[in-house]
């Protein structure tokens, strides 16, 4: 493990880095000091657009600039795009199938204190569910900038989910690539797959190598796609190691341990267990307190595959 | 505008609205009433002031329209279809399952440039486009249009202040104000108030105009594109399901789909109305 950075910051440079495509156009609705959209605003104040408060209006202005042939990224809290702006998504931008880029941070619980109203627990599940739109959850700084250039050459509706907590970087290995429904592999296992997206990624890592410790080999595979869902890597793993573990900063319902238990319900029934929030609304605190009041660190995922493996 | 220009406006105008009623009657389905207060402004706009080739439905500078109140089909797809996008005969399958004749504006048909139906969205991506080419510079014009009960949703002025501050001069909104929505009067339901002081304070250049005389139509569409460094807004005093005495100013015409009878003396009327511009 190396460096820690948020997703967010990793992304505005990363934005800011493919930026001269004069395609591109930026829009954000006063949050660009937070979402880092304003470092792209900063070097290329023409084709940045702050909406204001009106996150609705937003989503439709990106679907008109699409349909003319720009390519807009649209920028606020995951609350209030995936959220607020959820059918002006769904019928302006999905359903006619526009080339828009849709960058929802501070989602989860580890927003933090700004508290409940502000934790987007829901983003996963509500943008999945959308037809044409494609989702994705990068783990740490390293990922999230790979994901910039895919879904700036992808086709079509994206929603990247960024996080606002600094976060451990793991997808540094050699020989990393990362591409749009490709699941990344970051520890080999028999004994259990841990399937984690966002920052749950890095606490999965650390939790297989604890559990060596205890004689286990945990596989890991770090979901950065929510869909389309890596459904080959799903079912390998259900047929290499007798457990699976999905861990998501998002409610198990209708997040990535649903999508993972969607696939193998139809096709290879195996023991899920899905470390989320359960149907639950977060509240104010640090962020690494609530990460681990709801069983979302490392040590909550040891100690849920031991008690699944130990008899 | 010379006479004859008028009255071929006039009667294409009532050409669609004959056309509108034949597509309801083989669907069986849609919303009459605020397709026919339209019929005016859609001949004005397809037929005199538009720049679009139907041959080029997709050329990057053609002139830009946004169907906001998205249930008006029945008056925007005859127009479409006149025009020369695609045959008159598509129109049979509107709203049918083996058709691509959807009920509400879908890109899919050829002419339509964005997808509504969700009332209140269509002004944002009307916005999106006239922003769109203030960077490109192609040097088209985006029209939108508003229902007048659809602008109780708040996402309209959302998009007004945003194309007010971006001095989006290169967008004409038309509000067809035709004063009824699907469950009564606007004043009962809620009360839209000052139209006009609404939207200047919003800082939009404002006319009103009566939205069935196509000459008034002409030259409000003219002087709004003339307007510099405003956005427009011309308010078409209109009246819901004109051009069909019964239908007139009902609010239960808004999505009713006539019997033989109301058919057949609607057909009447407007025939009529079209023999007397052709004398």
């Amino acid at each position: 493990m190396s460096e820690k950075t948020a997703t967010r910051h990793a992304y505005g440079e990363a934005l800011a880095d493919i930026g001269s495509d004069p395609k591109i156009i930026v829009l954000d609705a006063d949050v660009s000091s937070c979402t880092m959209s304003c470092i792209f605003a900063k070097k290329y104040p023409q084709r940045f657009h702050n909406m204001g408060i009106a996150e609705a209006n937003m989503t439709g202005t990106a679907a008109g600039l699409a349909s003319a042939g720009f390519l807009p990224f649209v920028h606020t809290f995951a609350m209030f795009l995936a959220g607020r702006a959820y059918e002006q998504i769904r019928n302006s931008i999905a359903y006619p199938n526009l080339n828009v880029k849709l960058v929802g941070t501070h989602a989860g619980l580890s927003v933090g204190e700004d508290g409940a109203t502000h934790q987007c627990l829901e983003d996963l599940a509500l943008m999945r569910v959308i037809p044409n739109m494609c989702v994705i959850s990068p783990a740490d700084g390293n990922e999230t900038k790979h994901a910039v250039r895919a879904i700036a050459d992808h086709k079509g509706p994206v929603y990247l989910r960024l996080g606002r907590l600094s976060v451990e970087t793991v997808t540094d290995i050699p020989g990393y690539s990362f591409e749009i429904g490709k699941s990344v592999r970051l520890r080999s296992g028999s004994d259990a797959t841990i399937i984690a997206t966002g920052l749950m990624v890095p606490e999965a890592v650390k939790a297989a190598d604890r559990l060596k410790q205890h004689g286990l080999h945990v596989q890991v595979l770090d979901m950065h796609t929510i869909k389309p869902l890596d459904t080959q890597a799903v079912l390998r793993a259900a047929q290499e190691t007798p457990l699976i573990v999905t861990a998501e900063e998002h409610n198990i319902l209708g997040g990535l341990g649903s999508a993972v238990c969607e696939v193998l319900s139809q096709n290879s029934p195996a023991k899920v267990v899905c470390a989320g929030t359960n149907d639950t609304f977060g509240h104010s605190g640090n962020a690494p307190a609530l990460l681990e009041e709801y069983g979302l660190t490392a040590d909550a995922l040891c100690a849920r595959i031991l008690s699944e493996l130990e008899p | 505008m010379n006479k004859k220009k008028k009255k071929e406006l006039e009667k294409k105008a009532v050409q669609l609205r004959i056309t509108g009623l034949k597509m309801v009657q083989t669907a069986q389905s849609g919303h009459i009433g605020g397709a026919f207060s339209l019929s005016e402004i859609l001949s004005v706009l397809y037929f005199d002031k538009m720049n679009v080739d139907p041959k080029h439905p997709h050329a990057p500078d053609r002139d830009r329209l946004v169907l906001s109140k998205g249930h008006a089909t029945v008056a925007l797809y005859p127009a479409l279809a006149c025009r020369g996008f695609f045959p008159l005969s598509d129109l049979d399958s509107f709203r049918n399952i083996n058709g691509h004749m959807s009920g509400h504006a879908e890109i899919h048909v050829p002419g339509v440039d964005i997808s509504t139906g969700s009332l209140g969205q269509g002004l944002s991506c009307a916005v999106g486009l006239a922003l769109a080419e203030k960077h490109s510079k192609l040097g088209y014009h985006t029209y939108a249009i508003l229902g007048d009960g659809e602008i109780q949703e708040g996402q309209i002025w959302e998009a007004c202040m945003f194309a007010a501050a971006q001095r989006l001069d290169n967008l004409t909104a038309i509000l067809d104000s035709n004063k009824v929505q699907l469950d009564g009067s606007i004043k009962e339901i809620l009360d839209t108030g000052d139209l006009a002081g609404k939207f200047e304070s919003f800082g939009f250049h404002v006319q009103s105009i009566d939205g069935h005389d196509v000459e008034a139509i002409s030259n409000a569409l003219d002087l709004a594109e003339s307007v510099k460094d405003k956005p427009s807004m011309i308010i078409a005093n209109t009246i819901k399901g004109k051009g069909v005495s019964f239908m007139e100013g009902k609010s239960e015409w808004h999505g009713k789909t006539p019997n033989e009878a109301e058919f057949k003396l609607a057909f009447q009327e407007l025939e009529e109305a079209y023999h007397k511009l052709e004398e």
